[in-house]
């Protein structure tokens, strides 16, 4: 097994968290998909510490998180590919 | 699965199987306790039970709580009942409810005769029920005899990807060999609830798990004073990268894996009666409350995954702890039954974390003694609706 730096849940899952103590600035991160055994590459774009969200893809406002394979919330201000994801760009559809 | 298939167990009168074999002292009032907890230090082998109620209780709240003592009273794990109240009516309730299980049970009540006159007569018939208790053999018994409930606890990112899966991957490998399962916390679920909705395994269980939820939710919504995202999630979960509350919910309900369906709603400490399978059952999430709940439904094993390491035990039914975060299977290891951190290095996949657990799980009901019950945790809370009279 490699190592890795980043976990995705679920294929369709367009988040990945952390699992390493933090992603620095341009890290070429290795991501493992828990579903199909899968390894994906990924560049971080920012410091991103442990348990946090990096994103996918591009994401524009109003596009939906998945995590889990699930809808996990609702993008509040456009997110760049390799960017950290969480309250800052995302809020919950509950309220 | 690298199970056998069967597991050492004690076979019980009503055809129940038990994992411990535990003489229990139960008081049923709060002035009980000391009457009981007086006979448990008297008599070695024995456990005495104390809680806070059973006196000026009502309604629901009452049915409840008589639920909850009769079901610990009544689970397989459990040999034989000494039963203490203050008065005799509630005390010969407690008992005859047991007694339907075939299982021995005798009650004595303080009322007119004090406490060290009562101890002395209820020592002597717990002595008498320990030594007929030691002669009980363990035997080998079939997976589907197994009853095993799951809830977790101070829970951080670690739990929604692997601790919790763990427990999943279990669920999906023992269901279909007629294990009774069972998880709850209505309060964590939600922002996950229409997902779990639709693992109901037909309408009449999708129907009675979305009142559920629909009931604590209008609570919810007639108590709050803003919407709910300063508090759920916590903090200490948003701190740790959890961003909303759909993300918690959906990290919780990783615990039933992905291909099991709920036969069942069950009301707190409700007893399943539908057969083998999964049950949601309706209950806090606050972790002694939910396990002593269930364990009054008659589940016998507990699964408990953490992350910052919450330490519950209970005085019935083993829990057994596992853990994903390297910290806490590091600095709180004599809590921890089974370490899964590994996952988060890619050095164990859940398939192997799910084997892992099954494997401590057998281990449990053939006798092994979980870190809880060898650190002495047993925590008995007893769920209150509302306040007494």
């Amino acid at each position: 097994m490699s190592k890795t730096d980043l976990i995705i849940h679920d294929e369709k899952d367009n988040v990945a968290v952390v699992v390493v103590d933090k992603t620095i600035k341009n890290q070429e991160c290795v991501g493992w998909i828990m579903e199909n055994d899968k390894t994906i590459k990924i560049k971080s774009i920012n410091e991103i510490p442990l348990g946090h969200k990096i994103a996918l893809q591009d994401f524009k406002e109003g596009d939906t998180i998945l995590k889990y394979g699930h809808d996990i919330g609702k993008v509040v201000s456009p997110i760049k590919k390799g960017d950290h994801v969480h309250v800052h760009n995302v809020k919950t559809k509950k309220w | 699965m690298k199970t056998s298939g069967s597991f050492m167990g004690y076979k019980r009168e009503n055809g129940r199987v038990g994992v411990r074999n535990h003489v229990i002292i139960l008081p049923v009032d709060d002035i009980s306790n000391a009457c009981a907890e007086a006979i448990g230090n008297n008599i070695k082998g024995t456990v005495a039970i104390p809680h806070s109620y059973g006196r000026l209780q009502f309604g629901k709240d009452l049915e409840l709580f008589f639920r909850t003592i009769i079901g610990t009273g009544k689970n397989p794990n459990v040999a034989a009942v000494i039963v203490v109240g203050i008065e005799p009516k509630w005390t010969k309730k407690v008992v005859d409810e047991i007694a339907k299980t075939g299982k021995p049970v005798e009650g004595f009540s303080i009322e007119g005769l004090g406490d060290i006159a009562t101890t002395m007569k209820a020592s002597k018939k717990a002595q008498e029920f320990v030594q007929w208790a030691s002669e009980k053999q363990r035997t080998e018994c079939p997976l589907s005899d197994l009853w095993i409930s799951v809830k977790c606890g101070e829970s951080d990112t670690t739990s929604g990807l692997a601790s919790n899966p763990a427990v999943g991957n279990l669920m999906d490998k023992l269901e279909p060999h007629g294990v009774h399962l069972c998880f709850g916390e209505t309060s964590e679920i939600t922002g996950a609830e229409i997902v779990c909705a639709g693992r109901a395994k037909d309408e009449s269980a999708k129907k009675k798990f979305l009142d559920t939820w629909n009931s604590y939710n209008n609570f919810i919504l007639e108590n709050k004073t803003n919407d709910l995202s300063e508090s759920q999630p916590t903090a200490g979960n948003i701190k740790g990268g959890l961003t909303t509350i759909e993300e918690k919910a959906f990290g919780n309900l990783q615990k039933i894996g992905k291909k099991v369906k709920y036969v069942d709603v069950l009301g707190p400490a409700e007893e399943p009666s539908r057969g083998s399978g999964l049950y949601f059952m309706d209950t806090s999430s606050a972790a002694a409350e939910c396990v002593t709940l269930q364990a009054a439904a008659g589940f016998t094993v507990h699964l408990f995954p953490t992350g910052q390491g919450n330490v519950v035990g209970n005085p019935i039914e083993p829990v057994i702890k596992l853990t994903a975060n390297p910290k806490t299977a590091k600095t709180m290891s004599e809590h921890i039954d089974l370490d899964v951190s590994k996952i988060l290095k890619r050095e164990m996949n859940l398939d192997e974390a799910g084997d892992a657990l099954i494997d401590i799980t057998f281990k449990t009901a053939n006798g092994r003694i979980t870190c809880a019950e060898a650190l002495g945790h047993r925590e008995f809370v007893i769920t209150k609706l509302y306040r007494s009279a």
